[in-house]
């Protein structure tokens, strides 16, 4: 992203300032997805995970003739890519960012903050040093009775309060940016916690439910995917536009969230939260479940692919009752209820593309 | 520390009148029925040396499980507490009881009995020339409950909670977990050893508040109060406004499991969030209860062994009052991710920013004090500096935190881990050493030995960064907190912490080595055993000092005891 991109962006984030999004309490609409939760994988997901080893063959097959549309769609899992989308070995920075809202806060962190708290506490260091170098009872046998310095009291607590206000304006600029609301008809996906396994709604395209559960690690290596945060069933969107990213718990509070996206959204019964998500570029980017959830809170991780449009809707006819196009039914978002979904339409919307 | 030598020490002032007719109850008398704040205040140090073991020996099952991937030793864990380490679910919430276990005996049972209970019992009344505290029966009342509340949570550990044996919530206790997500009473024994422990911690508040506000002695005025005497009256009016709201939330967590109501569940028209906004209203000024009177005694140190008043006084004083004050009203730093609306957000993250600009005045105002200053690097000030500099590492890291749009993907990661670790365990931990070797042979009459001291320093000092800066790069790299287990990348930086635990633990070894030599063969303390930089009250009483002290009040006059 250029810096004029991200002027613009940034700018476009101010406007947007007072819609807020984040909360959307609907009482109704948590007790139905609590009733609505499928039962099937709770027990033995592990188990579960490794009978559907070719989900989308499968998938395809037990889709009922109720298509709508003709051809049955395709899908092959794409390989994800070392190091992208995932934590590295050793690493000790970020992971690389993938989306708009990523680069920025990336760039608050990397550019604003790194080099400030490094410099307080390295001054602070040296200035311990040097009181332990000059003052000590060796060098400095009789202590002054010095107690008092209005001046350099005042500097000491008026030069942290600007170097504050230097953080904070691009902080809050972020923060506005974060919460640019999703454009009309951009793709939505509600996310569901559950106990302890992923599911991933797709309103806008027949509102079919995909459910993912972690690989084993056998079984992860095997597909050449790293342990511990693959998943069977993918949830899969288009590359370069914006999402928006509904989520909910089903039982208790859970956390979608994926570090190379910079996502981070918790998934808490009886209220929807929303967020756009814009990926930049095809892959697959792994994330894990961030709020503590019960026993297996470190076992259902979160991996999303990204895809090309027309790849991503041939997908979706991959899905039991899945449908692209405009005027696909909302079936169970009546909160969100959006527009039909006019591929065309989201795309030149997409900030910052 | 165990017992208090009879009245061997030195009548080292002549204030400190004929006690050799100290009448000291009998054994049982003085120990369980206590109302003397130095006796109250040693159980409590006992106890939170006790508790701390326990806490820290939990910490090492999870180091050493975290030290591979993949699951090793939580299966033995969970036969233990009377599991059945067949079923994987119940292995891996095995994993839950040991966090929740870790926070609540570190926070509760550990950090605030030593720190409050222990130092503060020993040394407000002391320190501001009182005979002891304003309601002694209430101070053993204090004692107990705390005492109760610990057994309350060790028994919670052996009880079915939910998925597993224990409670499993994390020391947090959010609902739905902590109530449709745990059934049981393991749940409700660990709710019920934070009412009791609270309810001590109130008490407790309700009596250093009297004290300090009536019992000073003539001539200490609030402005020539100890700033350990100051950090300690800030503390107790934090407690008092942020517990009750504690006991609230967890009362409702008990009804809504018990009695059917719905604060915290949606389909009775509760909500969840709810339960977070309450409790950390409480929390926030919850950690500055932890670590406010470390503030105090780093203080303390600070001053007596460069030989140098504090300096900025009065600016030290309010800047803790002012943390104390701002720390009400940054509680939802806690909650970004829950869904907060953009404008909440930027009020929280503005907010919490404030709370840095105090706590630069005291971290400079310490360094202010040292220079110009004859330092003595003595256990004490050499645990004191390792304090400013480690506090000021997870200070700064604070800073990164408190911005909501970075904390997007911090949250919930291990850099929070690395931060409040950085700030508690190598803050408020390290003062809790300082201040321990600072003022150990006034409590026992026997000097500990440097040698040991400094080597536990530095040994610890390895260990702690060895533990947790690693977890910086965790953070970043996105492991999340609270997992048994994680992808192969994170290994590298595991096994570093679980080798800086083992080194750790090395210097934990070494302080009980000091404790026992002291008491063996260590020196027997004079009244001020630190010298002319040492001028507070405690220091012109006998080491230890007599079972009723300043039974004629002391006066202070204009400059002699202030500050």
């Amino acid at each position: 992203m250029s810096l004029a991109d991200t002027a613009r962006s940034m700018g476009k984030a101010f406007r947007s300032y007072g819609r807020t999004l984040g909360i959307a309490a609907a009482l109704t609409f948590g007790t139905q997805a609590l009733a609505a939760a499928p039962a099937a994988p709770v027990d033995a997901p592990v188990v579960a995970a490794s009978e559907s080893a070719a989900p989308a063959a499968a998938a395809a097959e037990a889709a009922p003739a109720t298509a709508t549309v003709a051809d049955k769609g395709s899908y092959t899992p794409m390989a994800p890519t070392p190091g992208k989308g995932q934590p590295v070995d050793k690493g000790w920075t970020f992971q690389d960012q993938y989306s708009p809202v990523g680069e920025q806060g990336l760039w608050m962190h990397d550019v604003i903050l790194m080099p400030i708290i490094v410099a307080i506490s390295i001054f602070v260091l040296i200035l311990l040093v040097v009181v332990a170098a000059r003052f000590n009872k060796r060098a400095n046998p009789v202590a002054s009775k010095t107690s008092h310095n209005t001046l350099i009291e005042v500097v000491w607590t008026l030069v942290p309060v600007l170097i504050l206000v230097v953080i904070a304006v691009p902080s809050i600029r972020l923060l506005a940016q974060q919460y640019e609301p999703a454009p009309k008809g951009a793709v939505t996906v509600k996310v569901t916690g559950y106990q302890w396994y992923w599911g991933y709604t797709y309103p806008d395209n027949g509102g079919f439910e995909v459910i993912s559960n972690m690989l084993t690690e056998e079984e992860a290596l095997k597909k050449g995917e790293p342990g511990h945060l693959a998943v069977d069933n993918r949830m899969v969107v288009p590359v370069g536009e914006p999402i928006r990213i509904q989520t909910i718990g089903s039982d208790v509070i859970h956390a979608f969230a994926v570090p190379s996206l910079w996502f981070k959204l918790d998934a808490v019964p009886g209220r929807i939260n929303e967020k756009v998500l814009f990926i930049k570029e095809p892959g697959v980017y792994y994330g894990q479940c961030s709020e503590l959830c019960g026993a297996r809170h470190g076992y259902m991780p979160i991996a999303v692919e990204a895809l090309p449009r027309d790849k991503f809707e041939a997908w979706v006819k991959t899905q039991p009752g899945g449908t692209v196009g405009p005027a696909a039914p909302a079936v169970v978002t009546p909160a969100a209820a959006p527009a039909a979904a006019a591929p065309e339409a989201a795309a030149s919307e997409a900030p910052a593309a | 520390m165990a017992t208090i030598p009879a009245n061997e020490g030195f009548d080292a002032h002549d204030h400190a009148h004929d006690h050799d007719h100290d009448h000291k109850p009998s054994f049982f008398a003085r120990w369980f029925m206590s109302t003397n704040h130095k006796d109250i205040g040693t159980l409590y140090l006992i106890f939170a040396i006790f508790a701390g073991i326990i806490g820290g020996a939990v910490s090492g099952i999870m180091r050493a499980e975290l030290a591979e991937p993949g699951i090793q030793y939580l299966g033995w864990w969970t036969n233990f507490v009377g599991g059945n380490a067949t079923d994987f679910n119940q292995t891996l919430h095995m994993w839950n009881v040991l966090i929740t276990a870790h926070g609540l005996i570190m926070v509760f049972f550990m950090v605030m009995p030593a720190i409050i209970g222990g130092f503060g019992n020993w040394f407000v009344p002391i320190m501001i020339g009182a005979p002891d505290m304003a309601f002694p029966r209430m101070n053993n009342v204090s004692f107990w409950l705390t005492f109760v509340g610990f057994c309350s949570l060790m028994m919670s550990a052996f009880m079915p909670g939910g998925t597993g044996i224990g409670a499993g919530t994390g020391w947090t206790v959010y609902a739905p977990l902590s109530t449709s997500g745990s059934v049981g009473p393991a749940v409700d024994f660990a709710i019920f050893s934070l009412h009791l422990s609270g309810a001590g911690s109130i008490l407790g508040a309700i009596n250093f508040i009297t004290t300090i506000f009536n019992m000073r002695a003539p001539g200490m005025t609030l402005h020539k109060m100890p700033l350990f005497v100051w950090s300690v009256l800030v503390t107790a009016f934090l407690l008092l406004l942020a517990l009750p709201v504690l006991a609230a939330a967890i009362t409702m967590l008990l009804t809504d499991r018990n009695f059917g109501t719905t604060f915290f569940d949606p389909a009775g028209g509760g909500d969840p969030v709810l339960y977070q906004h309450l409790f950390w209203f409480f929390g926030h000024p919850e950690v500055y209860i932890m670590i406010l009177p470390g503030f105090g005694i780093i203080s303390q140190i600070i001053s007596t062994f460069s030989k140098k008043p504090v300096f900025g006084y009065l600016g030290m004083a309010y800047a803790m009052v002012a943390i104390g004050v701002v720390g009400f009203i940054v509680w939802a730093h806690h909650m970004y991710t829950t869904g907060l609306d953009v404008n909440t957000k930027m009020y929280f993250t503005a907010a919490t920013m404030v709370i840095a600009v105090p706590t630069g005045i005291k971290i400079f105002s310490w360094i202010a004090t040292m220079w110009g200053g004859s330092i003595e690097f003595k256990s004490p000030m050499v645990w004191a500096i390792g304090f400013i500099f480690l506090f000021t590492v997870g200070g700064v890291t604070g800073v990164v935190l408190a911005n909501g749009g970075v904390d997007d993907n911090l949250h919930d990661t291990y850099y929070v881990v690395a931060h409040f670790h950085y700030v508690l365990s190598l803050g408020a931990v390290t003062s809790l050493f300082a201040g321990f070797y600072y003022w150990f042979p006034k409590m026992s009459g026997r000097m500990h030995s440097e040698f040991l001291s400094h080597l536990q320093f530095w040994i610890f000092f390895v260990g702690v960064n060895l533990i947790f800066f690693p977890m910086h790069f965790l953070g970043v790299q996105g492991m999340p907190r609270r997992y048994p287990d994680y992808a192969m990348a994170y290994s590298y930086w595991n096994k570093i912490a679980s080798i800086g635990y083992v080194i750790m633990a090395v210097s934990i070894v070494i302080f009980f080595i000091n404790i026992l030599y002291a008491f063996l063969a260590g020196k027997k303390a004079e009244a001020n055993y630190w010298g002319e930089g040492a001028t507070t009250l405690e220091w012109t009483l006998s080491s230890p000092p007599p079972f009723h002290q300043f039974e004629t009040l002391p006066v202070i006059d204009d400059a002699a005891h202030a500050h």
